[in-house]
């Protein structure tokens, strides 16, 4: 059933789109991240223009982390002091990105630097992903106790504006989140994705957070950045396609149903293990495209 | 609507006297945009009075089209060069009884822009001759891939010296705004008679809805989609609880 999208102005398959919208939940269910790194080049793949990409996924994954951010809430295991510290970094940093789209797609260089920055961010980040994760897959396997310092203290311990996040039992400079927030704004805002899968192990990584607190604090600040994001895109490139977004979250939240059904019963390292290889995998894919010389080097510009 | 204006044409090109001319309509002059749009087909049919050929032309609303170029940089396929053309049609379709080359002679072709090599294609800023030929080529590959120009023309079907009759097809990507069909009848190489009809095209209902506000109200547009989005994920929290 073909359904023309206003704001695209191509028609598409619903079923294509439900069943695009319900991969990306089921991942994100199961990894308990966003899934817009993988939504946005599904998009394109199916001939979605890339501005529309951008933007209407920014839309879409604003449902997709209310959802989840309560059923964190309802855990306990949302750190909102740390949400609003990160997001302070994320608006800034999201009004920047958006700003930056608007002028590389006028110099028509904006599908490369989509491409650029998801090689560079997916590669770094599956990579760091890959080497953490199966060096504990094989301590399981070795059955090595793992022991793990309460406190590590680098470098970074000593900036000023030091705040004290209960819920994370961190006490760390302000200035931290809201570096990772800035750079994880300007990102979503180029790529279109929410930046839970680089703000995720930023959280886990560079500011040392519990695991558990990690997932449902991302997806709040997420909630916000995306806003941020979808409003700045439909008030300056007016390229927010609500029906598309509606469609794809449709399958979505019915997907990450049974994501996180699945997620539940895995073991949390080979999780990131599986995670990593698809970041990877949709990177190199990335890369290949790249270098591969195009059908036809001449291409009309979309408006 | 269409069936009466179609035997009302016929009467009137069967009351005609002997002169070449030509009489034609489209069986639809609004093409409407709605949420099942995927492309649709127009008809456009007929009569001719005298022994000619008949040419019909669809063309688009015209607009500046940028057009990029790749090329490698350390084997990275990078947007190098653009060219934007002043004004090129968004659509544009030929179809005749016979090759365009045995109905019209060159001038003709020339003067009424039949074919696709005929095309007003202007460049905006200097570019070489050979250059501008090689990017208007670039475009019209780039317009064919999305259906919306056709090189081949389409066959014109002729009854009886009198009656003709040709489809065009729409791909959903089509751009709105005024299209002109034009028919031809030539005789003798030489345009004798023509006639140009208008055909809208444009969103309507819900797809127009949205685009207008979107369009018009920009930052209300984005702060409902932000709404719609948060009632959308607090609903799918609560169908999914878990009791």
């Amino acid at each position: 059933m073909q359904i023309y999208l206003p704001i695209a102005e191509i028609s598409l398959d619903v079923f294509l789109l439900l069943g695009i919208g319900a991969l990306i939940g089921f991942l994100s269910g199961l990894f308990g991240v966003g899934g817009g790194f993988l939504m946005t080049p599904l998009l394109l793949f199916i001939g979605v223009p890339p501005q529309v990409a951008v933007a209407t996924q920014a839309n879409s994954v604003v449902a997709t982390s209310v959802s989840g951010v309560l059923a964190h809430w309802s855990r306990g295991n949302v750190d909102f002091k740390m949400g609003l510290v990160l997001l302070a970094g994320g608006f800034a940093g999201s009004t920047v990105g958006v700003a930056l789209f608007s002028v590389l797609r006028g110099l028509g260089q904006i599908e490369i630097v989509i491409s650029f920055t998801y090689v560079a961010t997916l590669g770094i980040v599956g990579a760091l992903m890959l080497l953490e994760s199966s060096r504990a897959v094989l301590r399981r396997r070795r059955k090595v106790p793992t022991r793990r310092k309460l406190h590590q203290h680098h470098w970074v311990h000593g900036l000023p504006l030091k705040m004290r996040f209960r819920r994370s039992r961190l006490y760390i400079s302000a200035i931290l989140p809201i570096t990772v927030g800035f750079g994880v704004g300007v990102l979503s805002a180029i790529m279109g994705v929410g930046g839970g899968f680089i703000l995720v192990p930023a959280m886990i990584y560079l500011l040392g957070m519990p695991t558990a607190v990690v997932i449902g604090t991302s997806l709040f600040q997420i909630i916000f950045v995306a806003a941020n994001v979808t409003f700045l895109q439909a008030a300056q490139n007016q390229t927010v396609d609500v029906v598309l977004a509606m469609i794809l979250l449709l399958g979505s939240v019915i997907g990450a149903q049974f994501g996180t059904r699945v997620g539940a019963r895995m073991q949390g390292d080979a999780l990131r293990l599986s995670l990593a290889l698809l970041v990877l995998g949709v990177g190199t894919k990335l890369v290949i495209d790249l270098f591969t010389a195009p059908l036809d080097i001449y291409s009309l510009a979309t408006t | 609507m269409s069936r009466a204006t179609l035997l009302l044409l016929l009467l009137l090109a069967l009351a005609r006297p002997a002169a070449a001319d030509i009489v034609a309509d489209v069986d639809d002059h609004l093409v409407g945009i709605t949420t099942g749009f995927s492309g649709t087909r127009i008809l456009v049919f007929g009569s001719i009075d005298g022994e000619g050929e008949v040419v019909v032309v669809v063309r688009g609303p015209s607009g500046p089209a940028k057009l990029y170029r790749k090329s490698p940089v350390l084997g990275v396929w990078v947007n190098s060069a653009a060219l934007t053309f002043v004004q090129a049609p968004s659509f544009y379709a030929v179809a005749s009884t016979k090759p365009l080359e045995e109905i019209a002679n060159a001038s003709e072709r020339k003067r009424l822009k039949l074919g696709i090599d005929h095309l007003e294609l202007k460049a905006i800023g200097r570019v070489s001759e050979n250059l501008l030929k090689e990017w208007r080529e670039a475009l019209v590959r780039a317009m064919v891939r999305d259906r919306l120009y056709r090189v081949e023309p389409g066959e014109v079907l002729l009854l009886n010296q009198r009656l003709f009759r040709v489809d065009f097809e729409l791909p959903a990507k089509v751009s709105t705004g005024t299209y002109l069909v034009e028919a031809y009848l030539f005789e003798d190489g030489v345009a004798v008679a023509a006639q140009t009809l208008p055909l809208v095209v444009n969103k309507i209902g819900f797809e127009a809805a949205i685009y207008s506000f979107a369009q018009q109200q920009a930052p209300l547009y984005g702060i409902a989609a932000i709404v719609v989005a948060l009632l959308a994920g607090w609903i799918a929290h609560l169908v999914f609880r878990r009791p």
